[in-house]
């Protein structure tokens, strides 16, 4: 359990100050080294050969025109690797190249170091490479049909014969999103003279990593160092390995440092996306709207390997009702393996596609019973002490259901734009539309999901807290990639300790150990609660120690007056606590889904407004507003900033982003026409916070980084439904779809 | 082949490979990696320069053709002497408007770009002024706040 | 398939200068510069030898340097903006082995009422006083393509998206190229021949377009797309009408090259004030006379509808 405090008002950086983060002076001088600014001495580059069809046999590999290119180090294929020859984090299922089987378009089939990134991409290219194409299966029905598997689960509560009055149908179907971290893969593995290699690289869990590189290189555990390294962004592409393994083998073939950079083409194939899916949904309610019943199938496409979609399948059915009462759920989630590039982690993790699809359905509950969408999902609101439909859960913590849809719906509505400035209107300086056709449409959606990890696993964080003669250091093995969790820990270890002066240190897996993944809104909570629970122990220790009641920046103090000094204290050594924190239990789900199965959850309305060009299908989000349940708020610009991000991808995945495929090729592996929101694309938006805190968490606090995208695509959805009166089930909705051409 | 022309206000000097692009250059053969390579096809902004004091994608350069030509990066906007800051990294620090940080040179250059060139720009005139500037992680509402704060618009 | 690695500095028999220089790397690596912000390093990289490989790169000041130039090399590719030659050297690793820088050259920058000069960035169209010409070019990219981007390498790439290309088709413009051998003039459709296939010879340079003397009374131009900035249009249109009742209609992204809506001109051309039915019946003409296609960014269906919505409204505006 975590101790909530209240705000030490001496301090400049506490909990719930707006604290600057620690490393913006670098950012926004351009000297913060991200991993594709790293250099070694003697550094050669690689590059990567991949396969351009989704399905296929090698039918010949030769290495013998590269090999012949002046600056080629080598050149490595599936056979050079020392150890396993597969990776993966649940499962390893995945080749580190190919194994002699094309499953998925972009696969790696050799990699190349040279002296220079030219020689290389032309070593790579020059690579004869010959493929048996193979029908692919692409088909999630189909799939389904063979069997291909990944994970079925199972959510079977209730009464079987309960049905409801009012019945709605919709099968819905969202398409993969691509994270787009702005930094593209990145890394440098340096061998260091033993046999073993430094690894600098893209990870959102360097711990994991580590174990499944170790494995593959056939190394023990000391001789493979991952290190967190400044990141362009994650968002769950980060969560799998890319380049690790291979620049890790060359560097050990050659004996040099090895460094490689991806270029956005080859990241749109090198990391996972979140899952496409096929929802077949049936709500039934009574007259009064409450729901009775909700069946649920769940078709997601994982791609080739299993990479994390175990967790995201199990997330996606265990939350297929959203934060509603039900006593009767029959859901069913598979995991489907495809022919498409790998799925995984992305924001949200299985949370987003059923909401697209739950909130749907409650909006056409409320159409067909004649009731506003927000009385109705008030009328079915979670309150704390009520079962979760899905597993049947007891939710014993604070989860403000109710507060956060009418908090959101309290807050006025955006006027209309008084002008005819384009920019403020569909089509913005294409001047494709003026105000007087434009229909406004409003619409809700409340989102809801689990926080840390889930199902018995045995999840924990470690952190040390030091003390030395210049401040203190908190260490974790965590990782900043752009989300703020350096200036969380700093705001807490400031708190505990009652000093301003605290410095976040990133280790590396050699000198702590695991953090836990950074995903699943869970490293405020654990890193958090980590930090918190060391600077605790040592502030105790400290000034039990010097007889002291008060610890400060320059050192302790009783009665007001100071009876040592940090360099005193600190005479024998830094002074430190170890903390390997462990959040509650959580137990597997039973064959029926059932059981105490996730940590902590959060939920947050969201309320979007849209002006839609009917006869052209295009819209212009004009406000994304929400109330969210954080708990606490540790640093709340910083809060804001991940809502408003947050939505922003939320926004894309709602009428923007999408990775085209067809015959399991990519399209669109490029910012041309991959797109991302711009400034323009976005309209305004209002947050408000809602803190009841949870036990789960430093001060009360939640993680909550994930439920903006949640929630935010749903209710922009909402909005154009209402707005043009179309069922709108696929997302992203294109102008076509509006059109319905 | 041997190209000469201004960065941050020095000469320099520089041998590159005829086709390189000035971001390229910048990064691996002038020792100013503040410019970022994100797409390399001008549609994020990541690499923003100003050439001859226009903004431009530096991955759309090809610096031979940068002969003779003035270039400021993001290394070259930092406050006196390089050591603080200016009221355009200040302000988005203030603002919360860096996150992960890749886009954040390209806005600095940008932003600087716009304060120098507009006068009293509304809400719509900085976001169409940022639109080739793509951001993962603010959704671009920090940013927005930043910019009004120095530029006097309403920061409400 | 088997491994392979030759190590240039010991053919493979043991390196024993490798591991310092790992060991080095690793010291000056381990320490923090993440948080603390010690800054990625400065050191720069000398050429290769792969990028060594000669680039003949000219750099004009005048046009017929530029034509002597392209005349001694007429693979040479050409260099204005470098929005389109660029991204395929970054993205399709197109290695040019001469190229002919041109934003030099100040005769390709001239901009007068009947002219635009090839090297005539967006940025600066985006401020000219004719209307259409200043909407389309604020459509185009960002303002950092804005600013490199010109109209001669709209023409020269010739997408069939491209954004002034309505504008020229439009008002009939004349394309005049220039070589070692002289001026060509060329009408825009005797230039454009299909997606990204022009008239112009290698030796070629794309000197401007020449505008008719008496401009419209009334132009506008529009564009469709996903997003409200950056991006390709999904259709594109330019209408254009004189005091007499002339009307030009132009759509891009709706066929091989731009479209003339020709026989929906003929349906206004002594049309003053045309009626609601005259307008549903130009519509309709402007769907039946675009060729569309289904692509990866919209279908065939969405874009003859939307063409012909996104005519009718952009004449709606000349009629205003």
């Amino acid at each position: 359990m975590s101790t909530v405090t209240g705000v030490d008002r001496r301090l400049a950086g506490g909990v719930g100050t707006s604290v600057r983060r620690p490393d913006g002076v670098p950012k926004v001088t351009g000297r913060f080294e991200f991993v594709g600014d790293l250099r070694a001495d003697g550094m050669l580059w690689a590059a990567t050969r991949r396969a351009d069809v989704a399905r296929g046999r090698l039918a010949r590999l030769d290495l013998a025109p590269a090999l012949a290119i002046r600056g080629v180090a080598a050149v490595l294929t599936q056979d050079d690797v020392p150890g396993h020859r597969f990776q993966g984090q649940h499962v390893t299922d995945q080749p580190v190249l190919c194994d002699g089987d094309i499953r998925h378009v972009g696969e790696p089939i050799a990699v190349v170091a040279a002296d220079d990134p030219e020689t290389a991409r032309r070593a790579a290219a020059a690579i004869t490479v010959e493929i048996e194409p193979e029908e692919p299966l692409v088909d999630l029905e189909v799939a389904l049909e063979r069997g291909e598997v990944f994970r079925h689960v199972r959510v079977r509560r209730g009464e079987p014969d309960r049905h409801g009055e009012v019945v709605v149908e919709g099968v819905y179907t969202t398409a993969f999103q691509d994270q787009a971290p702005l930094g593209t893969e990145a890394g440098l593995a340096v061998p260091d003279g033993d046999g073993g290699v430094d690894i600098w690289g893209p990870t959102q869990w360097s711990h994991v990593d580590h174990r499944q590189i170790v494995a593959c290189l056939g190394l023990a555990d000391e001789q493979v160092r991952v290190h967190p390294v400044g990141l362009g962004g994650a968002f769950g592409a980060r969560e799998d390995l890319s380049l690790q393994t291979h620049i890790a083998m060359l560097a050990l073939t050659t004996g040099r440092p090895v460094k490689i950079v991806y270029d956005r083409t080859e990241s749109f194939v090198g990391h996972v996306k979140r899952h496409a899916a096929r929802m077949r949904y049936r709500h039934e309610a009574d007259r009064d709207g409450r729901l009775v019943r909700v069946e649920a199938r769940v078709l997601l496409d994982a791609g080739a390997y299993e990479t994390t979609s175990a967790a995201v399948v199990a997330n996606a059915t265990f939350f297929t009702v959203g934060p509603y009462r039900c006593d009767t759920v029959v859901a069913d989630g598979y995991a489907l393996r495809t022919n498409h590039y790998p799925a995984g982690a992305m924001r949200g993790f299985g949370a987003n596609q059923v909401a697209i699809a739950a909130e749907a359905q409650m909006d056409r509950l409320a159409t067909e019973l004649g009731l506003d969408p927000v009385e109705l999902r008030l009328r079915n609101a979670l309150a704390p002490g009520d079962p979760m439909a899905t597993t049947g859960q007891v939710i014993d913590y604070p989860l403000p259901v109710s507060d956060v849809l009418r908090s959101v719906a309290a807050l006025p509505l955006p006027d209309p734009p008084v002008t005819g400035d384009p920019r403020l209107l569909p089509g913005g300086t294409g001047l494709t539309t003026t105000p007087d056709q434009v229909v406004r449409g409003v619409g809700y959606a409340l989102g809801f999901k689990n926080l840390q990890f889930s199902e018995g696993f045995d999840d924990f964080a470690e952190a040390r807290v030091e003390l030395t003669p210049a401040g203190a250091v908190a260490h974790t093995a965590g990782i900043e990639c752009g989300q703020g969790m350096v200036t969380v820990i700093q705001q807490v270890v400031r708190s505990v300790l009652g000093m301003d002066n605290v410095e976040v240190a990133f280790d590396h897996t050699g000198q702590i150990g695991s953090a836990g993944s950074t995903s699943a809104s869970r490293q405020t909570q654990m890193a958090g609660n980590a930090v918190l629970q060391a600077a605790e122990a040592l502030r105790q220790r400290v000034l039990l120690s010097t007889g002291g009641d008060e610890l400060r920046d320059d050192g302790v103090y009783r009665d007001g007056v100071r009876v040592a000094t940090l360099a005193e204290v600190c005479a024998n050594g830094p002074v430190a606590e170890w903390v390997h924190y462990q959040h509650p239990a959580t137990e597997p789900p039973d064959d029926n889904g059932q059981g105490r199965v996730h940590v902590d959850f959060c939920v947050a309305a969201h309320r979007a407004v849209v002006d839609v060009d009917r006869d052209l299908g295009m819209v212009r989000v004009v406000a994304v507003d929400t109330a969210q349940d954080v708990g606490r708020a540790i640093n709340p610009q910083q809060l804001v900033g991940q809502i408003e991000g947050g939505i922003a991808q939320g926004l894309g995945y709602a009428i923007m982003e999408e990775v085209v495929v067809e015959d399991g090729c990519i399209l669109n592996p490029s910012f041309t026409d991959y797109l991302l929101p711009t400034a323009l694309d976005v309209g305004s938006v209002e947050a408000i916070m809602v803190e009841e805190p949870s036990p789960w968490g430093p001060f009360g606090a939640k993680g909550m980084a994930e439920l903006p995208t949640v929630a935010s695509a749903p209710a922009i959805a909402a909005a154009i439904r209402a707005a043009t009166g179309r069922p709108l089930t696929r997302m992203p909705i294109r102008p076509q779809d509006i059109v319905d051409l | 082949m041997i190209v000469t022309l201004e960065v941050n206000g020095e000469t320099r000097t520089v041998e590159v490979a005829g086709w390189e692009s000035l971001l390229w250059a910048l990064r691996e053969r002038l020792g100013l990696p503040g410019s970022k390579p994100a797409c390399e096809q001008g549609e994020c902004g990541s690499c923003s320069v100003l050439l001859d004091g226009e903004l431009v994608c530096s991955c759309l350069v090809m610096t031979s053709d940068a002969e003779g030509a003035s270039v400021t990066t993001v290394e070259g906007l930092s406050g006196p002497g390089g050591e603080g800051l200016s009221e355009v990294q200040r302000a988005l620090i203030d603002h919360g408007a860096v996150q992960c940080g890749f886009c954040t040179p390209g806005l600095v250059v940008a932003i600087a770009h716009l304060v120098d060139h507009a006068t009293d720009p509304s809400e719509a005139d900085i976001r169409e002024a940022l639109s080739g500037n793509l951001c993962r992680c603010t959704g671009y509402g920090s940013v927005l706040r930043a910019v009004q704060s120095l530029t006097g618009g309403d920061t409400a | 398939m088997g491994a392979g690695f030759i190590h240039p500095l010991c053919g493979g028999t043991g390196c024993p200068n490798a591991p310092e220089a790992g060991r080095q790397s690793l010291a000056s690596l381990h320490r923090d510069r993440t948080v603390r912000g010690r800054g990625p390093s400065r050191a720069a990289r000398a050429l290769s030898p792969s990028e060594e490989a000669g680039v003949e790169v000219a750099r004009p000041k005048t046009l017929d340097a530029a034509l002597a130039a392209l005349g001694s090399a007429p693979d040479a590719h050409l260099l204005a903006g470098g929005t389109d030659l660029m991204v395929a050297v970054n993205l399709q690793h197109l290695r040019p082995t001469a190229v002919v820088a041109l934003r030099r050259v100040d005769e390709l920058r001239e901009l007068a009422d009947g002219w635009i000069g090839a090297g005539v960035t967006y940025a600066r169209l985006e401020r000219w006083h004719r209307p259409a010409l200043a909407e389309l070019s604020r459509t185009v990219g960002s303002p950092q393509i804005r600013a490199a981007g010109t109209v001669g390498g709209n023409l020269g790439t010739a997408s069939p998206a491209g954004d002034a290309l309505p504008y020229l088709a439009a008002v009939d413009a004349t394309v005049v190229l220039a070589s070692g051998e002289g001026q060509r003039r060329l009408a825009w459709d005797e230039f454009l021949l299909g997606p990204k296939r022009t008239a112009r010879r290698p030796d070629e340079v794309i000197v401007g377009v020449e505008l008719p003397e008496v401009a419209p009374a009334r132009e506008a131009f529009a564009k469709i797309g996903v997003r409200q900035a950056m991006v390709i249009a999904t259709v594109n249109c330019c209408i254009l009408r004189w005091d007499d009742g002339t009307t030009r209609v132009a759509l891009g992204a709706v066929g091989p090259t731009v479209v003339r809506a020709r026989r929906a001109e003929q349906l206004l051309a002594d049309e003053r004030d045309p009626a609601e039915a005259t307008l549903d019946e130009f519509q309709r003409l402007v769907m039946e006379e675009v060729a569309p296609i289904d692509d990866h960014r919209s279908t065939a269906a969405y874009r003859r509808h939307a063409a012909g919505v996104l005519a009718r409204r952009t004449l709606e505006r000349c009629l205003r």
